[in-house]
């Protein structure tokens, strides 16, 4: 119960101030531009890879940030991490099938 | 059994019904991870047809307007930033503030549906539909992409419909004081789903207009 | 606290709240009203999928037609599986008894978003009534099978949107009772209930939650785009277009698998709840069963492939998926000798519950093992789409889930309706579902061997003798069980007054009077203990009051921490 209490102290006090809300957004429109240049250069297989990896840091500031997981407590990351284990799983046993046929 | 805990444990039993934020917010997280692997099954089928047809993905995607999805993604950036700081402004007490945040966030989310609606019907005007006359003197590869194309982009323009049903619920909920800045767990849910929304469009993004 | 007593002396199913009479019920919130508004649905819609069984066998009696055409057999068999499965044995355990159960095991007064528990109500009958109207309307009831496979469910002339869409809708109900237990376990323990003092059932259902919210959405997805594909030819699944069946194979099985741990885990957990009980001793390897329970649901993900072995894909991902299966039989042995180790030494009190979990042990086992043959690669394609696979998931999902609900029934419904029903006559129906049970389903092994394949709506004459067995079996089984259901039945109104704890349970639901009043607790309790310790009391009832009499209660207050 004491822990509790003690999430529900962390959930009131910090969260970003409006500044670093929009640092984030600069950053995210940022990236945006930076994804449309580098696809306009022919770099073969590497486009898919890029583009993807330049999603997943646009998602990851949105969830640290946006959707304050950098706040929240230890379960909810867990969670996230859970969901995301399962997801990769599906992923690499599908291709199990996919890239031997 | 300290003093504290004795009244925690009465006031646990007691009548009164006691609000735990962490556990909606726990709910929403769970709700959020369904909604995740909803479109998961969606992006999986994408993998496999790029994969099996990327010939075919790249020539169709030859005809995206690139410079419209990248609007949208600025639009939809930019109401996510929106409904972040609204959730700051409410706990500030700046009731005002958060209001009009959230009217914007709500113009974005109609700003992004206008923009699909056109790009939609100017595909479909091309005879770019799944059964359409256009798509017979396709490859696989190309009909594959447009199927998931209208598919992915429809469920998540729904899911942009019902996040700013969410929000305007909210926002009705502010307007009469029912969500405070002491009381703001529903906004926060609101702003979660929307966030989501936002993340699936990150993805959709390089995977439907950046092909080259 | 006077005002409080007297308000918890009337039971749940007495209490008159806001609403009267039947909308006292179909407006209610309390957990235990609509555990009992499911138990209600959920055995209308088991009657139904049990006749359409009935009926199957009887035209199996004879090779050629002996009661219906081939277009009617094919659309039972399909009625018969996606009645079963997603109207029965996914929500029967957890619906049912989760809900009734959870939230008093836990010490919780209700599940923590008693709203969406009756949403995810409405949506199961929503669900459950869409199937039905799906029998009479457009081409008739679906005739695919209860996996949909395409490329025929696109092409069928049958009603399969109506069906689909009533899978879909009643997976999102089975979806928000799985985020429902998921946050109702992490937030609405009682103090000191920490995770290794939960009852084993909680485990099973918290690792069914997760399953529920993890791998329902792609089964989801799935036939809603079966429905496009129907409606508008998107191409994703048809082969005309470049789409590839063997896609919805995987997305099928990535959910469907998975969901087959859905069905069993609950039921696990009621087979740790029941042999303490009557065994008289604590459980042997608590923490082994705890983990194996979230080990067969992380496992349930890794092993979808072997239903697809004969199906075309790729030689390495079948090898894969036939070593990973073999995975799920480490944490499934886990409990089987766990529980046999229960038992040992103990001082047990034979009792229907009791053994109808002992006859799970054998069936299940039975199930399980035959399940190695299916998981092996080459015995596979032996045996595969044969009446082997059906026999091997008849002994796993009745012979498991589906036993073991009779036993739930039997183990709370004392608790549930606070009466006692017949034991003789119980043990007597227990044996014969029992009998009637293996001469249905085994001679399905041999058969399966043989070469019978499933799904045939005819066969050759030297199969015969099997089948006519096969069916005097269901016949013994129906009687079985419509003579367990009758003896719970007249229970319900003629049985006498069930005591508070009749089994000498150790759980929190057998301190709570039989029924539950309203609020399950006047007072959330304080948990001192594991949750099957025989020999002292490990719940503080009435903690505002025993604790003070204790001086403040220092001793107590330790014991709660130190875990």
């Amino acid at each position: 119960m004491s822990e509790q209490g003690k999430e529900h102290a962390e959930h009131t006090s910090h969260h970003p101030t409006y500044g670093t809300y929009i640092m984030v957004w600069i950053g995210l429109v940022a990236l945006t531009s930076i994804t449309v240049t580098v696809a306009g250069i022919k770099l073969g297989s590497l486009t898919l890879i890029t583009a993807l990896t330049i999603a997943t840091i646009k998602t990851l500031m949105v969830t640290y940030y946006f959707m304050h997981v950098k706040f929240d407590n230890r379960v909810i990351k867990i969670f996230i991490l859970v969901c995301l284990i399962i997801f990769l799983i599906l992923w690499i046993l599908t291709f199990s099938d996919l890239s031997f046929r | 059994m300290s003093d504290h805990e004795i009244a925690a444990v009465q006031e646990h039993s007691g009548h009164v019904v006691h609000r735990d934020d962490e556990g909606s917010k726990m709910g929403m997280w769970l709700f959020l991870f369904t909604e995740l692997l909803l479109f998961g099954g969606l992006f999986l089928l994408y993998g496999g047809y790029r994969f099996e047809y990327s010939e075919g993905f790249k020539a169709a995607a030859a005809d995206m307007n690139v410079f419209i999805g990248m609007i949208n993604t600025v639009i939809l950036l930019t109401s996510s930033l929106a409904v972040a700081l609204s959730i700051a402004a409410l706990q500030e007490n700046k009731k005002t503030l958060s209001m009009g945040l959230l009217w914007f966030t709500q113009v974005c989310g109609l700003a992004f549906l206008v923009n699909k609606y056109f790009e939609w019907s100017h595909e479909i005007h091309n005879g770019i539909y799944p059964g359409g006359p256009a798509l017979e003197n396709m490859s696989n590869g190309e009909v594959i992409y447009f199927g998931l194309y209208y598919t992915m982009t429809g469920l998540h323009g729904l899911h942009v419909i019902v996040g700013m049903i969410f929000i305007g619920f909210v926002m009705v909920f502010i307007q009469r004081d029912k969500i405070t800045s002491t009381n703001y767990q529903k906004l926060e849910n609101a702003g979660l789903y929307w966030h989501l929304v936002d993340i699936i469009w990150i993805f959709l993004f390089p995977l439907f207009y950046l092909l080259h | 606290m006077s005002h409080t007593l007297a308000h918890n002396e009337v039971s749940f199913l007495e209490y008159q709240g806001k609403h009267k009479g039947i909308w006292g019920w179909l407006l209610t919130l309390d957990h235990k009203r609509i555990g009992i508004m499911y138990l209600v649905a959920i055995l209308l819609f088991f009657f139904v999928a049990m006749t359409l069984g009935i009926l199957m066998r009887l035209e199996m009696l004879t090779p050629g037609e002996t009661i219906m055409k081939p277009q009617t057999y094919n659309s039972i068999f399909t009625l018969h599986g996606v009645i079963m499965v997603f109207l029965f044995i996914i929500p029967a355990i957890p619906a049912v008894f989760g809900n009734f159960i959870l939230p008093i095991q836990i010490g919780a007064k209700d599940v923590i978003f008693p709203r969406l528990n009756l949403f995810s109500w409405y949506l199961y009958i929503i669900g459950g009534i869409l199937a039905i109207i799906s029998l009479f309307t457009g081409g008739g009831a679906a005739d695919t099978g209860w996996t949909f496979y395409v490329p025929y469910s696109i092409r069928s002339a049958q009603n399969v949107s109506m069906a689909t869409f009533a899978a879909f809708v009643l997976g999102f109900s089975s979806i928000l009772t799985g985020i429902n237990f998921i946050a109702t376990i992490h937030r609405l323990r009682a103090p000191g209930m920490t995770w290794f003092r939960l009852p084993l059932f909680i485990w099973g259902l918290y690792a069914t939650s997760w399953i529920q919210v993890l791998a329902t959405p792609i089964i989801g997805i799935t036939l809603a785009l079966i429905i496009l594909e129907r409606m508008l030819g998107i191409g994703v699944f048809d082969p005309a277009l470049g789409g590839d069946p063997l896609l919805y194979q995987h997305l099928f099985w990535i959910y469907s698998h998975p969901a087959v741990y859905i069905m069993i885990l609950p039921a696990m957990g009621v087979v740790s709840e029941i042999l303490p009980t009557f065994a008289r001793k604590d459980v042997f390897g608590y923490k082994q069963i705890a983990i194996s329970s979230l080990g067969i649901a992380l496992i349930g993900y890794l092993v979808w492939g072997h239903h697809m072995f004969a199906s075309g894909m790729s030689n390495t991902s079948r090898v894969v998926f036939s070593l990973l299966t073999f995975l799920v039989a480490i944490p499934t042995g886990v409990k089987i000798f766990n529980w046999v180790a229960t038992l040992y030494k103990g001082s047990i009190k034979f009792s229907a519950p009791l053994y109808y979990v002992l006859a799970f042990i054998f069936i299940f086992s039975v199930g399980g093992l035959t399940g190695l043959v299916l998981g092996a690669l080459a015995t596979d394609v032996h045996v595969t789409d044969t009446y082997f696979v059906v026999a091997h998931f008849h002994y796993v999902m009745f012979g498991g889930m589906g036993i073991m609900f009779f036993a739930t029934c039997h183990y709370w419904f004392p608790k549930v309706f606070g009466k006692m029903y017949n034991e003789k006559l119980a043990v007597i129906a227990c044996t014969v579902i029992i009998i009637g049970f293996n001469i249905l389903y085994f001679p399905m092994f041999i058969m399966g061997y043989m070469g019978m394949p499933r799904r045939y709506y005819d066969y050759l004459p030297e199969f015969q003798g099997w089948h006519v067995l096969s069916t005097v079996g269901s016949w013994i089984l129906v009687s079985g069980i419509m003579f367990m259901f009758g003896n719970l039945f007249y229970a319900l109104f003629k049985g006498t007054k069930a005591a508070t704890n009749p089994w000498g349970g150790t759980t929190l639901e057998w301190r709570v009077p039989s029924p539950p009043p309203l609020e399950n607790f006047d007072e959330i309790p304080v948990v001192t203990g594991g949750p099957y310790v025989h020999d002292k009391p490990t719940y503080i009832m009435h903690p505002s009051r025993e604790l003070q009499h204790q001086n403040g209660g220092g001793k107590i207050s330790q014991e709660v921490k130190s875990h």
